[in-house]
This record gives structure tokens, C-alpha cells and sequence, in this order.
């Protein structure tokens, strides 16, 4: 394994369900902590709804995404950030999620995504 | 520079394919470095040896192949995106009892740790989307 380290940020834009982009960010999110490289999520548009807890998707025959969710904790993976738009949009507060996450401004999400050396969006 | 490319879209469904095409060839013929191609969720179908597009539109799992060909790209489709769409080598069509395999021979199934790894090794790693 490369002992070189590069950020990974990753931006989480779509609805949990009704695409496969949420999961596949995970798998991803996974994969770069597995590669014990240093790791951002970053929630936006749709993707906040990703963070609310008690999902239940069985009636549409898919596996529940906060399950996997709840995985990132076993990872370590506690950069967590959200938008602050995007959740006042939806009627939604930082209470309402199921995780941890910082809310950020624009200002502070551009900082975010310059701060990291690879940006992956789904 | 160091650039790898994620491709999430489908192609024909979406234009990402093709843009990914030309950015690749951009990215060559300014004599960068192309580290690896990765196919990921819909991206996967670029990868398939049994797309006929009409002769004339752009055969794109071809043109691909024919730019690998080049100038020796890493062209990888991720194997659990590929094996949930359909599109298999010959190892994966035998480990799931299918009676055939689609994967056109200038592409490789491998998991998202090379997705990661191009990440650790390029400069740039640049996504193409629906």
C-alpha cells in the first residue's frame, strides 16, 4: 500500500433511495478508510435526507441505508458535514439527523472542497 | 500531471461517456498522464463487448479499447457494480453459473480499491456523471 496520503472528500447529493448514488458513496467512503487515507463527507441538496434516522425502505425491496450508515462510526469516519441551505430548505435542523454532522455555510463549503486533494461527487 | 477519470454514467444514455472519451485523449495528447480509467455504477456498460450501437454512432466500449490499445491504459470496471448490471468476465460468468461473458477484453473487474488507489497516486482524479 502506497505510503503516500491524499484528502478525500466526498460530496452525497441524491435522495438515499431512487438511485444507486447514495450507496455508492458509501462503498467508496469505506474503501478510502479501509486505505487509512484521511476522509470527508460532505452532504448537499437531496443528500441531507441521507442523514435521517429510522429509514425504513423494505416496502420498496431495498436494504436500509442508515444501517450502513451507521458504519461509518465503526470506521472512524467522523468528518461529517452538512449544508446549512440544504437542510433549512427541507425543514430540517442538525437535530434532526441521525448523525453527527457540522453544518456549514457556502463560504465554508468551498473552503472544505479546497482544502481536499481529491473531490468525488455522487 | 497525473490524471485518473471516474465514470459513473451510461453510455448512451448519457453524453458523460463520450466526454470522458475526449477528455481522456485531451489529457494524452497534451502529454499528460492517464494512471487508470475506473467504471463505476451505470459506467459499468462501457465496459461490455456485446454493444452494437448503429455504424454511425461511436462505438464506445471500441473506442476505448482502441485508445487502451495506444497508448496502454488502465481501463478497470468495478466488479460489484459490473456483476449486479451484467456484465462479467469469464471468472465472474463461471462463478455465477452464466452461460456467457460480455467484459471486452481491454478491461479488467477489480474492486473500488483501485478507485482509491488512483486517487492516492494522480493529481487529478476527475469524475464523469450522468
Amino acid at each position: 500500500m502506497s505510503e503516500q496520503k491524499k484528502s478525500f472528500l466526498i460530496i452525497n447529493r441524491c435522495a438515499p433511495y431512487g438511485s444507486s448514488n447514495a450507496r455508492d458513496a458509501l462503498d467508496v467512503a469505506l474503501t478510502v478508510s479501509v486505505f487509512e487515507q484521511p476522509l470527508s463527507l460532505l452532504f448537499l441538496d437531496d443528500g441531507v435526507l441521507q442523514l435521517l434516522p429510522d429509514h425504513n425502505p423494505a416496502d420498496i425491496a431495498q436494504k436500509n441505508l442508515s444501517a450502513n450508515l451507521a458504519m461509518l462510526e465503526m470506521y472512524d469516519i467522523d468528518q461529517i458535514f452538512v449544508c446549512e441551505k440544504a437542510l433549512q430548505q427541507r425543514g430540517l435542523t442538525s437535530e434532526s439527523l441521525g448523525l453527527k454532522a457540522r453544518t456549514l455555510n457556502a463560504t465554508e463549503i468551498a473552503d472544505l472542497v479546497r482544502k481536499h486533494d481529491q473531490v468525488l461527487s455522487f | 500531471m497525473i490524471f485518473s477519470l471516474v465514470i459513473t454514467g451510461a453510455p448512451y444514455s448519457t453524453q458523460c461517456a463520450d466526454t470522458a472519451l475526449r477528455f481522456a485523449r485531451s489529457v494524452l495528447q497534451q502529454g499528460h498522464t492517464l494512471h487508470r480509467v475506473f467504471f463505476y455504477a451505470d459506467g459499468v456498460h462501457s465496459g461490455s463487448a456485446l454493444a452494437a450501437p448503429p455504424q454511425d454512432e461511436f462505438n464506445i466500449p471500441q473506442a476505448w479499447a482502441e485508445l487502451a490499445h495506444e497508448h496502454q491504459l488502465d481501463l478497470v470496471v468495478c466488479i460489484a457494480a459490473a456483476v449486479r448490471r451484467g456484465v462479467l468476465d469469464s471468472n465472474e460468468a463461471r462463478r455465477y453459473e452464466k452461460d456467457g461473458h460480455n467484459l471486452a477484453s481491454d478491461f479488467t473487474l477489480s474492486g473500488l480499491g483501485q478507485l482509491v488507489e488512483a486517487g492516492i497516486v494522480s493529481d487529478r482524479v476527475v469524475t464523469f456523471g450522468a
